[in-house]
């Protein structure tokens, strides 16, 4: 795993220094609210509905058992035992008090962590695939590169006040686990002629207007990463609107300018910055790689876990939903879900967070991962393990199969913590979790992704849930609209809304009558419920959902 | 005819803890809306408005919120309203807890 350098621990230190003395000089009132909230979101600091909240980067989603531990000490001894994990690959604090964030922060220092740049318009915690460095169809590492656009990015002297935030995610695979397509800019890691390079995207985002990333440049090779990414970023700089916040993302940008013409802009500013890079960052990315080796794998026999296997079906059931395959066959991915029926999802209490990290140290080289779905990833576990992993986690109530169902949803924060919310979709999920728990339907409708937010931001992803709903407020109530055939993979789509939306009472009952129209109308049980949308169309499931409207169509017809 | 003016208290978070308060008639913050000062007259609400923001070593982020008088004092007429005088749905955490 990455280890900071003097560099690193200088700087982090140095900026938590700096924020002690402002928060000070705000406490004692030499600084107004005005001048202190830039600085306080420079630190990743926001106020909320009933408290301010922290939020803490988890660079790339990797992160290992002491920093697991520190995090659960930062719940217990500053806020209220718990944090919740963001599709940001974040860790969100929502009850700390004002003058115990320098301490939080140095707290975080000691174990290399910061909430640097996880807010403001600048260039934010660049996220990567989840299973990176362990996935069986990865063609490389995503994190090294991933790492070093966050040093080059840190405090960044041109990008520190962009038009709006910039936000990167890259994967080594071609199958995208991290929503490269619904990114500032994306990066898939591709190989031609036995040379490493980069597809790259740009354009993507979600929030109020939700686009696809669009291709910008086939083929990058390896060595012109940085280059490359600060020639979009500086046409960014001087193209993008600063006159209207809602026009501001570069997804405007490009859509307004035309993907061509930004293509265009791109490569002459490439060909002015390509010469001051004189190869010092490829050294540098060698010694970052090099921090990155995989664990030394231990060579473990697997008859054991068969023979577990064959004879628990709770732990069959566990291992057949929440393991993905490693690069290696005697190894396994555990996605340890934090989606648990009732649960708020991405929560973690702090015992919880000790368990993880004492499970990362005892059998998975002491290193875990967080992932834009919300969920916590062991990704390197030895076969022979999985039992004993599984019985440890059923213990601390961490042992629910249910990765990539119905219940595995993605929620914002919404109207129970915050400030721009609508209306909440925290209680959503969870009565949609324990409603189809309740019916016994989630093996039976298998893979689906539903997505939440509570506020046009779409910070709950829900323009790419396969059932996406996003909270609004109607009149003084909370209403919510669903959108179907949404997708977050490679193949990336925008969900098409179904029409009016619904009451609080009424959305779960909504979702209920979606699946059972999608049980119904399948043409096998692997027909999945995106497959099925695909093929079928909205029209059965608004049939579905608005029986009325279809009686009154049938009238007048 | 003027509209009519939907009574208001001026509501803020309090700097160094976070949570959510209320202006009362005596010029002190209380964590009860009940004790808040309902403002009947648009005027006299912005005044108070101006009081509240010209506070910023005690409280942030001061607004106006509509309100109705209650059997206890001033009660929220919109939900995210109703919420911060509650705290979150998930947890039993903020101002519920010592209710
Ligand atoms: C509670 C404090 C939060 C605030 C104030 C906030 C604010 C925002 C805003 C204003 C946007 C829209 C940006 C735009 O369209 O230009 C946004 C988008 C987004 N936020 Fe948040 N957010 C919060 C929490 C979260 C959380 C908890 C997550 C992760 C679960 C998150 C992840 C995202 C994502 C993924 C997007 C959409 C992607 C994009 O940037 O286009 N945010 N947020
Ligand atoms: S989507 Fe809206 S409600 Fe949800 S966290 Fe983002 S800003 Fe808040």
């Amino acid at each position: 795993m990455y280890t900071y350098t003097d560099f690193d621990e200088a700087f982090v230190r140095e900026r938590v220094a700096q924020f002690r003395a402002q928060v000070e000089r705000r406490i004692d009132g030499s600084l107004t609210e005005d001048e202190f909230k830039p600085l306080r979101l420079m630190n990743g600091l926001y106020l909320q509905l009933h408290a301010y909240m922290l939020r803490v980067a988890i660079p790339y989603g990797t992160i290992s058992a002491a920093q697991m531990r520190q995090l659960a000490y930062i719940a217990d001894r500053w806020d209220r035992g718990y944090g919740h994990f963001t599709t940001r690959q974040n860790i969100q604090y929502n009850w700390p008090k004002l003058k115990d964030i320098p301490d939080i922060l140095d707290a975080l220092a000691d174990v290399q962590m910061h909430a640097i740049q996880t807010s403001g318009n600048t260039i934010r915690n660049v996220t990567a695939d989840h299973f990176a460095g362990a996935a069986k169809d990865e063609i490389a590492d995503p994190r090294p590169y991933a790492e070093l656009l966050r040093q080059w990015s840190t405090d960044h002297a041109e990008f520190q006040f962009l038009p709006r935030k910039f936000k990167i995610a890259v994967t080594g695979c071609a199958h995208d686990r991290a929503v490269i397509k619904a990114h500032d800019i994306g990066l898939q890691i591709v190989e031609r002629d036995g040379e490493i390079g980069f597809r790259v995207l740009v354009g993507g985002g979600l929030g109020r207007t939700p686009m696809i990333g669009q291709v910008v440049r086939d083929f990058l090779p390896e060595a012109d990463l940085l280059p490359y990414v600060e020639a979009i970023v500086s046409v960014y700089n001087l193209l993008g609107r600063r006159d209207n916040k809602f026009k501001a993302r570069i997804k405007i940008t490009v859509h307004e300018t035309g993907i061509e013409e930004i293509r265009r802009l791109v490569e002459a500013r490439f060909a002015e910055v390509r010469p001051a890079f004189t190869g010092v960052d490829q050294q540098i990315l060698g010694g970052i790689r090099a921090q990155f080796a995989a664990p030394d794998f231990d060579a473990l026999p697997v008859d054991g876990f068969e023979a577990a296997r064959a004879e628990d079906p709770v732990f069959r059931a566990w291992v057949d939903t929440n393991i993905a395959p490693h690069r290696r066959d005697d190894h396994a991915i555990v996605s340890v879900s934090l989606k648990t029926p009732g649960q708020t999802p991405g929560d973690a209490s702090s015992a919880q967070m000790e368990v993880l990290a004492a499970l990362a140290e005892a059998y998975a080289y002491d290193e875990l991962r967080i992932s834009h779905e919300q969920n916590v990833i062991l990704p390197n576990v030895p076969r022979a393990h999985l039992r004993e992993v599984h019985r440890a986690l059923k213990e601390a109530g961490l042992a629910t199969a249910n990765i990539g169902l119905v219940s595995d949803i993605i929620a914002c924060p919404g109207m129970d913590y915050c400030a721009l919310a609508t209306a909440r979709s925290i209680p959503v999920a969870k009565e949609i979790a324990t409603r189809f728990e309740d019916l016994k339907m989630e093996h039976e409708i298998g893979p689906l992704k539903i997505k939440i937010s509570g506020c046009i931001n779409a910070c709950g992803h829900h323009h790419v849930g396969h059932i996406g709903i996003l909270g609004l407020d109607r009149a003084g109530v909370e209403n919510y609209q669903i959108t179907l055939g949404g997708d977050g993979s490679e193949e990336a789509t925008i969900g098409t809304r179904t029409g009016p939306g619904f009451a609080y009472d009424e959305i779960v009952p909504a979702i209920e009558r979606i699946l059972k129209k999608y049980v119904e109308i399948r043409e096998s049980a692997e027909e999945t419920f995106l497959l099925t949308y695909r093929r079928a169309g909205m029209d059965p499931f608004k049939a579905a959902l608005y029986p009325d409207k279809e009686k009154e169509r049938a009238h007048a017809a | 005819m003027p509209r009519k003016f939907t009574p208001k208290v001026v509501t803020a978070n309090r700097l160094i803890e976070g949570d959510a308060v209320w202006l009362t008639a005596g010029d002190t913050w209380s964590p009860e809306m009940g004790d808040a000062e309902l403002i009947e007259d648009e005027a006299v609400a912005q005044e108070r408005l101006i009081h509240a923001q010209s506070q910023p070593g005690v409280v942030v982020g001061a607004y106006l919120a509509d309100a109705v008088a209650g059997p206890d004092g001033p009660e929220p007429t919109h939900f995210r309203e109703a919420f911060r005088t509650r705290g979150p749905s998930n947890y039993f955490h903020g101002k519920q807890e010592s209710a």
